[in-house]
């Protein structure tokens, strides 16, 4: 099993962390992984995005061509992965903020309105949490448990947060059918 | 248990654990975790942090903390070392031992911030004036970088020679699990009877000195330096193959594209080629044995040199092969990162 998926989205929207709870939940479940982001003059509202690679043997290159799954937080990013996307891949498209539809018929495209799902959850900053569960819903690549409790580990320092993210976990997990 | 730590990051938890209780350094993206790590860090350990004015002052500074016989290292990017390379040359001749990480950038200039490969030449040519070398490592994971730091000072200290460390922001930004050892027992190390530390009181006058100025004297520290850089190459000199044992296409590179070309390896295998990986892991002294042992072998029909800049390291694959194979170029600049796939491309001869 081997995974590559490409997150992307505004700086500020936490598609880095998005990433960093794929990449620590692969770790508590044993596996091998590589969180690269990309890294430059990066600041809120302008374009992040991080390479997540996942696999049961050592990861060896970081960088990804082809991703098997596209997680798209805005426009820009949408239309700049879009057609990277292996054939037969994920595309998770956040409809909050993308209003067009993917045209590509060779993958497998879910549309998460991760905002109103964040704001269900209590706290619209969740809308990052809420396509953490939509993915793992889909990909089945980590067991639910283990990311749910990786939300524990990552605001140990802010406790505060973690019911809202639970929840919002909860809520995009159960969005996907 | 295992942590997940950028490559920044660990790289400064390792030295800790290594024993460094001395860093002096200037900011440079991409290596500012290491600094920031290390400025929290080594107070916890009863070590000092020094932000210095400059990199030429940060250099100096580990070359007085290493002659009074610290664990002393600092860090910086591609033009930041250039600045050191004076006291490079002088920690150099004066037989100190320190460790310095280059995060190399793209160049040359004050160039970009992406990864590059383009100090492959300064770094293990010697990058300052005079006759002498540094041992380099070329860490491709961030395991690799904690396991060569943890014991960088001790080689540096065994050979009195000082280590560099030549990554990219790629291996300072990716976050991996790693493993990290004990702390190293600083009441064991071997005693260091050329430190100006305060002890010896009584015997002969210890000088730390890179100023020669009667020929003979200079020639005796050169040869001195250059018998240990043989000593270090039967020792330490240090390569990763992997599915060489049948292999017809040899890819080889270092760092970061070492762990891309390993891809490229399997990628090329699923299609019936076989190809094979040497990567090497100290990048001088070379691991040029490697090369002659597989360009001995008759299957082996060819090698591709892959680098992230015109073409440094093919110069010492050339001189290891001594003409035996073919080496053919693959190469990215500018920050440019070739993926697995563009090397297979490449490989199969599908890129112009």
């Amino acid at each position: 099993m081997e995974e590559k998926i490409i997150i992307a989205g505004f700086g500020g929207q936490g598609v880095l962390s998005l990433g960093q709870f794929i990449a620590y939940s692969a770790m508590y479940e044993n596996l091998s992984c590589t969180w690269l982001p990309s890294y430059g003059p990066e600041m809120r509202g302008g374009t992040a995005n991080c390479s997540v690679v996942v696999s049961d043997e050592t990861v060896a290159s970081p960088i990804i061509a082809t991703p098997d799954t596209l997680i798209a937080m805005n426009k820009p990013s949408l239309a700049k992965f879009v057609n990277k996307v292996k054939s037969g891949g994920t595309i998770i498209v956040n409809s909050s903020l993308i209003d067009e539809k993917v045209t590509r018929t060779d993958v497998k495209v879910s549309y998460i309105d991760a905002q109103a799902l964040a704001l269900e959850a209590g706290n619209a900053k969740t809308a990052n949490i809420v396509v953490l569960g939509a993915y793992i819903a889909m990909s089945k690549i980590l067991p639910f448990e283990t990311v749910y409790n990786t939300i524990d580990k990552l605001f140990e320092k802010k406790p505060k947060v973690i019911p809202v993210n639970k929840k919002a976990f909860e809520i995009g997990f159960n969005s996907v059918k | 248990m295992k942590k997940l730590l950028k490559g920044n990051e660990a790289i400064a938890e390792a030295a800790i654990r290594g024993g460094c209780r001395f860093f002096a350094g200037y900011p440079i993206t991409p290596q500012n975790e290491i600094p920031e790590y290390l400025s929290w860090r080594l107070r916890e350990v009863g070590g000092e942090f020094v932000q210095a004015e400059s990199e030429v002052a940060a250099i100096n500074m580990v070359y007085g903390a290493g002659g009074a016989g610290a664990r002393a290292m600092t860090s910086s990017s591609s033009p930041g070392i250039s600045l050191k390379q004076e006291g490079i040359s002088y920690i150099a001749c004066a037989e100190i031992p320190c460790v310095i990480v280059n995060m190399v950038r793209s160049g040359p200039g004050l160039g970009g911030i992406q990864p590059a490969q383009g100090d492959y030449f300064q770094a293990t040519k010697g990058g300052g004036h005079g006759d002498y070398h540094l041992l380099v490592y070329g860490p491709a994971t961030v395991q690799e970088c904690v396991d060569i730091l943890y014991n960088a000072f001790d080689v540096s200290e065994k050979y009195r020679t000082p280590v560099m460390i030549l990554g990219d922001g790629m291996l300072g930004q990716i976050m991996e699990a790693v493993e990290l050892p004990e702390m190293k027992d600083l009441t064991k190390l071997p005693a260091k009877p050329w430190a100006t530390d305060g002890t010896g009181v009584g015997e002969k006058r210890r000088i730390i000195n890179s100023l020669y100025i009667e020929p003979d004297d200079m020639e005796v520290v050169i040869k001195r330096l250059y018998a240990r850089y043989d000593e270090i190459k039967r020792n330490e000199c240090k390569a990763e193959t992997y599915k060489t044992e049948d292999a017809e296409i040899i890819l080889t590179a270092y760092g970061t594209v070492g762990r891309i070309a390993k891809s490229a390896v399997n990628i090329l295998r699923s299609k019936g080629i076989k190809a094979g990986l040497l990567r090497p892991i100290t990048l001088y002294p070379f691991p040029d044995y490697e090369y002659a042992k597989l360009a001995d072998k008759a299957e082996v029909k060819e090698f591709v040199d892959i680098e992230l800049c015109m073409g440094q390291m093919i110069e010492d694959v050339k001189l290891a092969l001594n003409g035996k194979k073919p080496v053919r170029f693959f190469g990215r600049l500018g920050g440019n990162v070739m993926s697995a796939e563009d090397i297979v491309d490449f490989v199969l001869g599908e890129v112009k």
